[in-house]
């Protein structure tokens, strides 16, 4: 009897563990990268089912587009304009906004969840606003945008969690009232304006051209990646590639993270102790850049030219160990932009089609400009959020 | 024989050394952790340098500490899952109360730590005792429980840094001797310390109460407070973990996603019975070592990340149901006869 107990709570225990693996693997994305994604540096780059040579070709043009708009208000720019009439859509105030967004699981979103909200406060036309989080789920977020779709909503702004997934939901939105998508993209041109920034291609290129200028010729370069098969990360790695395909450096490894800064420090630190010394690191995201840095420090070496993002963390231990750094952005101030887009569509005023925010990349130059010794580790320099109410207490600051 | 079972030890005394007898129950771990360094050593050399050992020690130190607290309620019959959050929870809450309180003592912050450790534990430990609810359930809810309050306090972007000398014992050595990480000397002395109790007439207990609650009851344990001891064991090897964990990298809200599954590969890999009542505490501890060195094996061989889980999870399936087919059998040929007289 015994026996039978202890076999129950073993099949129970066992059934239970398979979940949590389940629970631990559904986080993960398909591994589209393919067995390869270890080290891609012998893949053939052009077999990469994430590269779209035009989209490449089309994001690094951009970087160097004039932008139409303020020029102190990056937010309220946007390059290659191509404006279309909203006069249809014109209605009087006070208005109802709703929101759908794809969750807060991450401090990225986090901070620009903040950026909206004082934006919105901002407005007192705005009577209603609306919010619905799918907490990173596909499924919560169809039903939530079918909720919104329902209730009385003058306008609804979409922050996808995924591209295909989404489409449906968002095209059926469509027909019902006027549709605002930013950040990721939905596969349909019915909404009337689709924000962000230029792109992963752009991202990616900007550190990689860096380390390429940076770097002695014949360096070795590792490049730490977050999880293989997110398409904005795959685009980031893809546009690295090729610009060290094309360059002196030699990159001796392509590791994932998954994000865990102890993963990324004993990573970098086996690198080091491996091939006696990095000359460059190259990082698909700079939440961890830190942790890469600190992996140097500690094994008594100089830290190498290194890409980082726009957290503080990374900006404060740039400037104050003297880093030969970069951090391009994914700016988090395009938070504001569905916003304005929204009155300006609801007030018939015509809005780009396409509207691509610039993608500042922060580097020596323009270091001090960032710096927000004040602000927590993870808050996001380009936020555009220093002049709204509550700055810097509602960050965190 | 460290934490081998009482009722195998009295099976095996008559015909096996003491010492022996305990070797058995770590043998197999051992053979796997020695296989794993043998294949480190073939595909990188220079794995095997005293400073990479150490290394290796140190990045093992938190594991090897959540399993030895995991060892302690595994054995004693439950699980416990809420350790993951309590590492996240801790190296979150440290950095906080550095944010509110710039100056404070970077002891006090351990000790803050260590009481809210200690707390968790005991909680898990009275929820799954005195109310009954299956400790599966009772830290799940736990750990969704802080995952959610870290989540609501930070709002996804946690505050504050970790200073220095809170981030020595992760991240510095000791001074004088700056071959020797501190986690290296918090990980032996908290190994010593587990060794020490399963030696004791608490630990035996303990692994008597995992093997049968209700002869342990009639024989006097008080088996509700001895399992709320296991888990209050266990969240305070968390907190120490977190301390570790915060002071090797900093702040992170993710720091211990993952750690409550690993922390149960590696005792499942030790051979400790889930359910309780069989196992070591050194082959549980060996156990995290080996998934460390699995790991570390696989980042070598340039496996991706991604591949971490799923080979983690076939791990897991494979020990539970290896250990489930020598268990039946050898309860059959070695237990029966010592159970009659009970």
């Amino acid at each position: 009897m015994r026996t039978r107990t202890r076999t129950r709570t073993v099949g129970v225990a066992v059934a239970a563990v398979a979940l949590l693996v389940a629970g631990c693997a559904s986080d993960l994305p398909d591994a589209g990268a393919g067995p390869s994604a270890g080290d891609g540096t012998e893949a053939d780059a052009t077999d990469s089912e994430f590269f779209d040579q035009a989209e490449y070709d089309r994001q690094l043009a951009l970087r160097d587009a004039v932008p139409d708009g303020p020029a102190d208000r990056p937010w309220e720019q946007a390059l290659d304009p191509e404006y279309v009439p909203t006069e249809e859509y014109r209605q009087d105030g006070p208005y109802h906004l709703c929101f759908s967004n794809a969750g807060l699981f991450n401090p990225w979103r986090s901070v620009g969840w903040r950026t909206m909200r004082a934006e919105v406060d901002l407005h007192p036309e705005i009577a209603e606003f609306t919010v619905l989080d799918a907490q990173g789920q596909d499924d919560k977020q169809i039903s939530d945008i079918q909720s919104l779709t329902g209730q009385d909503c003058d306008l609804l702004i979409v922050s996808p969690n995924t591209t295909a997934t989404l489409t449906p939901a968002v095209a059926a939105a469509c027909e019902r009232l006027p549709v605002i998508v930013f950040d990721r993209g939905v596969d349909t041109d019915c909404p009337v304006t689709f924000i962000s920034p230029i792109g992963g291609y752009a991202y990616g290129a900007a550190g990689a051209e860096f380390l390429a200028e940076t770097v002695e010729p014949g360096g070795q370069v590792l490049a730490l990646r977050i999880s293989p098969g997110v398409d904005v990360l795959e685009h980031r790695w893809a546009a690295a590639e090729r610009v060290f395909e094309d360059s002196d450096l030699e990159v001796v490894g392509v590791q994932f993270t998954e994000d865990d800064p102890a993963t990324v420090k004993n990573t970098v630190s086996d690198y080091i102790q491996r091939f006696g010394g990095l000359d460059g690191v190259w990082m698909d995201a700079g939440a961890t850049a830190v942790a890469a840095v600190e992996a140097f420090e500690d094994a008594g070496v100089p830290v190498p030219p290194i890409t980082g993002e726009d957290q503080q963390d990374f900006l404060q231990a740039w400037d104050e160990r003297g880093l030969t750094a970069v951090a391009p952005g994914y700016p988090t101030f395009q938070w504001r932009t569905p916003v304005l887009a929204a009155l300006r569509v609801l007030g018939g005023q015509e809005v780009p089609e396409r509207w691509v925010l610039p993608q500042p990349v922060i580097t020596q130059d323009t270091l001090d400009d960032y710096l927000q010794p004040d602000m927590p580790p993870q808050h996001y320099a380009l936020c555009g959020c220093e002049d709204l109410p509550d700055f810097p207490a509602a960050w965190g600051g | 024989m460290t934490g081998t079972g009482r009722v195998s030890d009295a099976a095996h005394r008559r015909r096996i050394p003491a010492p022996l007898a305990g070797l058995r129950a770590v043998a197999p771990v051992l053979v796997l952790l020695v296989a794993l360094l043998v294949a480190l050593a073939v595909v990188d050399p220079g794995f095997f340098d005293p400073e990479r050992l150490l290394a290796f020690l140190r990045r093992s130190a938190p594991l090897v500490i959540l399993a030895a607290g995991q060892y302690l309620v595994i054995v004693s019959g439950g699980f416990d899952l809420s350790v993951g959050a309590v590492v996240t929870t801790g190296v979150v809450v440290a950095a906080e109360l550095f944010n509110l309180a710039p100056g404070l003592p970077w002891l006090v912050v351990v000790a803050v730590l260590l009481l809210g450790g200690l707390l968790v534990g005991v909680v898990n430990g009275i929820v799954s005792t005195v109310f009954a609810v299956p400790s599966f359930i009772a830290t799940l809810g736990m750990m969704l429980v802080l995952q959610g309050a870290v989540f609501f306090w930070t709002q996804g972007a946690p505050r504050g840094y970790l200073p220095e000398d809170y981030r020595m014992l992760g991240r510095s050595a000791v001074p004088g001797a700056e071959w020797l990480p501190w986690a290296v000397v918090v990980l032996a002395v908290v190994g010593l310390a587990a060794v020490l109790f399963m030696r004791s007439d608490t630990g035996r207990t303990l692994v008597a109460t995992g093997d049968n609650d209700v002869a342990a009851g009639l024989a006097g344990v008080r088996v509700a407070r001895l399992r709320t001891l296991a888990f209050a064991l266990s969240g305070v090897a968390a907190a120490v973990a977190a301390i570790l964990v915060g002071g090797f990298t900093g702040v992170s809200a993710q720091a211990g996603s993952g750690y409550e599954f690993q922390a149960i590969t590696a005792v499942v890999l030790g051979g400790v019975a889930l359910g309780g009542g069989r196992g070591s505490v050194v082959a549980a501890m060996a156990g995290a070592f080996s998934l460390q060195a699995l790991f570390t094996l696989l980042t070598l061989l340039g496996v991706s990340g991604a591949w971490e889980s799923a080979v983690q999870g076939v791990i897991v399936i494979t020990a539970v149901a290896v250990g489930g087919i020598s268990w039946s059998r050898r309860s059959r040929r070695t237990h029966q006869p010592v159970r009659e007289p009970v």
